[in-house]
């Protein structure tokens, strides 16, 4: 159907009936895959390595929720919050502890879920960045009247200086592929368990924060790096593993 | 010559002559009339500040009163364009500021501003009176307050959509006592507080001020304080458009909005309280532009405001762009766009943005049939830009019957190669029926699915148009040679994600020097079609942008990331601030 063409489905969901892990941003089938088929194993070395880092990805969603700090009493997430960015269809309706913030927005009406949020290609759809910021502060709480945290991102190796506007991401793990796309580079995902980013990545990413100490992204959570970056900084290369 | 005109007779009838392609046109005549030309143009238009170099136009044009820059390719402003790339207006200030001490006026658009620019036009230009900065970066309050602070007789500072380091909302205090030729300040974009007194006492001494366009800090309660200072405002720009419901709030809004009986245009309204929007329907009868682009409206209040707005020329709304999925594909609300229809018979300029691009809202509001209604009540309809989620031939097929006299026709469909929505067939029709039909399109912006098809049509009938934006659309050379082959007026031209190689490009090298720029990003031109297009086209600067690593060592074959070309007088880079380490500017030289 015409709505599987243009639905952009991230890795993250949960969602155990969606089975689709692969269709890209535009309709691009891969290899061998038909978009609405159900997951099946692939002789396709490249999917079946892309599988398996889609499930380490999913199993990573939960380590990650359930190290992440929250201030509010322990049990007082009642389902399964959302951390990441797409709204798998049956939790929609809640907003996560107020503590973290909601990485989702408002779905006032329970009768309809929206569709996933999408990944995001660089530059489209062509609206100018400060119209994103103020049409998206509707979004967020009071306090911030919408304006973007635009902070500069450098890599090390690259010539070009990047700016990006940290509000346009829900979760570490947008900004990451954010980062990725464009930089061009694999900084892989952030695992609590392993401390650190996946060892197979030569990049790091970093960023300095209020107090100007170097940080690793995704050491804290996701609001307060919000509140405390300066800029980032993807490191490269040994430099990178000392961490 | 024993028949021709004295000099001062000429120059005479040249001083009527104002648009600068007929300038261009009269300097070509002849030698003496080239000679006279030059010596009487009074305003310089740039269209790429990398064609040509100041000292060339110092040369030319001594006595130069106005003149404007831009800097960046257009793709700029959605982040396509990486940081360090060029567009640093300073070296042409350094050389401005000797050439033409009685220079008045400088509008730059997409350049890199610093503070040290500012202050040298701040005190270079004894008689400076106008100073436009859109969509510029890289400078701060600092530099303003030196703008205010020394430019004695400034009559216009608009920042349009500016980046602004925000050091201090003092920065207005530096206008000085004496200061009272303001005619237009917009500081529209700065984020963080403008002294408000500083700002009261600036408009009560200002009774020429026409335009004022607040940034969105300044509170609602204090509007009507200025506006009851400056009645006799032309355009009006709110901060954010809303506070707590208060009824002497209210009274007095409405009351000072009464009095402003020359306004014509309005804009703000960040964030929108819909109580408080009755406060200016005295005013609507008289508006000709709405700007309510920067806060999503909802349904019922847009229809009454455009209902009252009778004489509206032009309008600029956010609507929530998406359509659910199938689901509701009968359901189709009123967006306020039928009202426009029914009541805005003199709408010449309709921008329709959408409210979250990325993240998709439940509600269903816009479909692509409120812009076939304004197609069809709208008989001065010119220009279009238009954001929505769905498409199809027939609606496009139907605007373009109705509206054949479109100039501009910016049509961005949200998802990247979405095909008619009802046939599933590719929008090559419907956007054929467009270049078609509006035999005047200066412009076009496409997008959803099409084939080489719709490049065919451009080339054949798109003989007017002058710039044209293509994303993730073709599927051969073929298509970009239709284009470059066909189009006889086209100036600017900017694709992104299209199946193009060098084929097409390198058969139409030389319409490359007609034109004032191309723009291809991730395409399929390789780097060695690249070299061989800077060595062949000396009018021309290719410049390669591409971040990935070991640029040198790239293989000829290889495809760029990001490539501009553009032609020039001025050679090589002219006085960029840094080195470009990985931007090739590949020239006849290298």
């Amino acid at each position: 159907t015409l709505n599987l063409l243009y639905k952009t489905y991230l890795p993250s969901q949960t969602n155990p009936q969606n089975q689709s892990i692969s269709s890209s941003f535009y309709p691009i089938p891969l290899a061998g895959k038909s978009r609405n088929s159900p997951e099946k194993p692939s002789n396709n070395p490249f999917l079946q390595s892309f599988d398996r880092l889609i499930s380490r990805i999913r199993d990573m969603d939960l380590n990650f929720e359930a190290t992440e700090l929250r201030l509010g009493l322990p049990g007082s997430i009642d389902d399964q919050p959302e951390i990441k960015t797409s709204p798998s269809p049956a939790n929609t309706n809640k907003r996560s502890s107020s503590e973290m913030g909601s990485s989702i927005s408002d779905a006032n009406d329970t009768s309809r879920s929206p569709p996933p949020a999408k990944a995001q290609v660089v530059g489209w759809p062509p609206v100018r960045s400060y119209r994103k910021n103020i049409l998206q502060g509707k979004k967020t709480d009071e306090s911030e009247l919408g304006c973007g945290i635009y902070v500069k991102v450098s890599m090390d190796g690259a010539p070009y200086l990047r700016k990006v506007d940290l509000k346009m991401y829900k979760s570490y793990e947008e900004l990451v592929k954010g980062l990725q796309t464009m930089f061009k580079c694999i900084i892989g995902l952030y695992s609590e368990r392993e401390l650190g980013y996946n060892h197979g990545s030569a990049y790091k990413p970093t960023y300095e924060d209020k107090d100007g100490d170097w940080m690793l992204v995704g050491d804290v959570p996701w609001e307060m790096f919000l509140s405390s970056c300066r800029r980032l900084r993807i490191m490269k290369g040994s430099e990178a593993m000392e961490g | 010559m024993a028949y021709s005109f004295p000099e001062e007779v000429l120059e005479h009838v040249f001083s009527f002559i104002s648009s600068e392609k007929d300038r261009n046109a009269v300097s070509l005549v002849c030698k003496s009339w080239y000679e006279m030309e030059r010596w009487c143009r009074r305003r310089i238009f740039v269209g790429n500040c990398y064609a040509v170099n100041p000292k060339i136009m110092i040369r030319r044009f001594p006595e130069v009163k106005s003149i404007e820059l831009k800097g960046k390719p257009h793709f700029a402003d959605f982040n396509l364009v990486p940081e360090g790339w060029g567009g640093y207006v300073y070296p042409w200030i350094v050389e401005i500021a000797r050439g033409y001490p009685c220079l008045e006026e400088i509008r730059l658009k997409r350049m890199v501003v610093t503070d040290e620019s500012l202050e040298l036009i701040s005190k270079s230009f004894k008689n400076f009176k106008v100073l436009v900065l859109s969509s510029c970066e890289g400078f701060s309050t600092d530099g303003l307050a030196a703008i205010a602070a020394n430019c004695r007789n400034l009559r216009v500072l608009e920042l349009r959509e500016c980046e602004v380091e925000d050091l201090s909302g003092h920065w207005l205090s530096h206008f000085p006592d004496s200061c009272t030729s303001l005619e237009s300040l917009n500081i529209a974009c700065l984020l963080s507080e403008v002294s408000f007194s500083a700002l009261e006492r600036l408009v009560a001494r200002s009774p020429n001020l026409k335009t004022l366009r607040l940034n969105r800090n300044v509170p609602l309660e204090k509007l009507s304080t200025l506006l009851q200072l400056a009645p006799q405002l032309v355009e009006f720009g709110t901060g954010v458009y809303s506070a707590e419901i208060r009824s002497d709030v209210y009274a007095s809004l409405t009351e000072a909005f009464s009095g402003c009986k020359n306004l014509k245009g309005l804009s703000g309204f960040w964030e929108v309280i819909p109580a408080y929007l009755p406060a200016f329907y005295s005013v609507c009868s008289r508006l000709t532009t709405l700007n309510l682009s920067y806060a999503t409206a909802q349904s019922p209040e847009l229809t009454k405001i455009v209902s009252q707005c009778h004489n509206l020329q032009r309008l600029l709304v956010c609507l929530d762009a998406y359509l659910y999925p199938i689901q509701v594909l009968d359901y189709i609300e009123d967006t306020g766009l039928n009202a426009l229809a029914l009541s805005c018979k003199d709408l010449q300029e309709l921008r329709v943005f959408p409210s979250d691009p990325f993240v998709a809202d439940a509600n269903v509001l816009l479909t692509e049939q409120g812009l076939v209604s304004v197609s069809e009540g709208c008989p001065k309809l010119q220009s279009v830009l238009y954001f929505c989620r769905q498409m199809s031939n027939s609606a496009l097929i139907t605007i373009a019957n109705n509206r054949p006299n479109l100039t501009c026709f910016r049509l961005c469909i949200l998802e990247p190669r979405a095909p008619d929505y009802v046939t599933f067939e590719p929008l090559d029709a419907g956007f054929g029926a467009i270049v078609e039909n509006c035999k005047q399109l200066r412009r076009l912006s496409m997008s959803g699915l099409l084939t080489d098809r719709v490049f065919e049509h451009i080339g054949t009938h798109g003989k007017k148009l002058d710039m044209l934006s293509v994303a993730f659309a073709g599927e051969s050379d073929l298509g970009l040679h239709h284009v470059l082959s066909g189009c006889d007026s086209l100036r600017k031209l900017e694709i992104r994600d299209c199946p193009f190689g060098d084929k097409a490009l390198l058969a139409n090298a030389s319409k490359l020097e007609t034109m004032r720029s191309l723009w291809m990003s991730s395409c399929g031109v390789s780097f060695g079609a690249c070299k061989l297009l800077g060595e062949k086209m000396p009018g021309l600067n290719v410049e390669v942008i591409d971040e990935r690593e070991n640029l040198d060592s790239l293989h000829e074959s290889c495809p760029v990331e990001k490539l501009y070309i553009y032609r020039t007088v001025a050679g090589q880079r002219w006085g960029s601030n840094k080195v470009l380490k990985k931007a090739l500017l590949v020239k006849e030289s290298d």
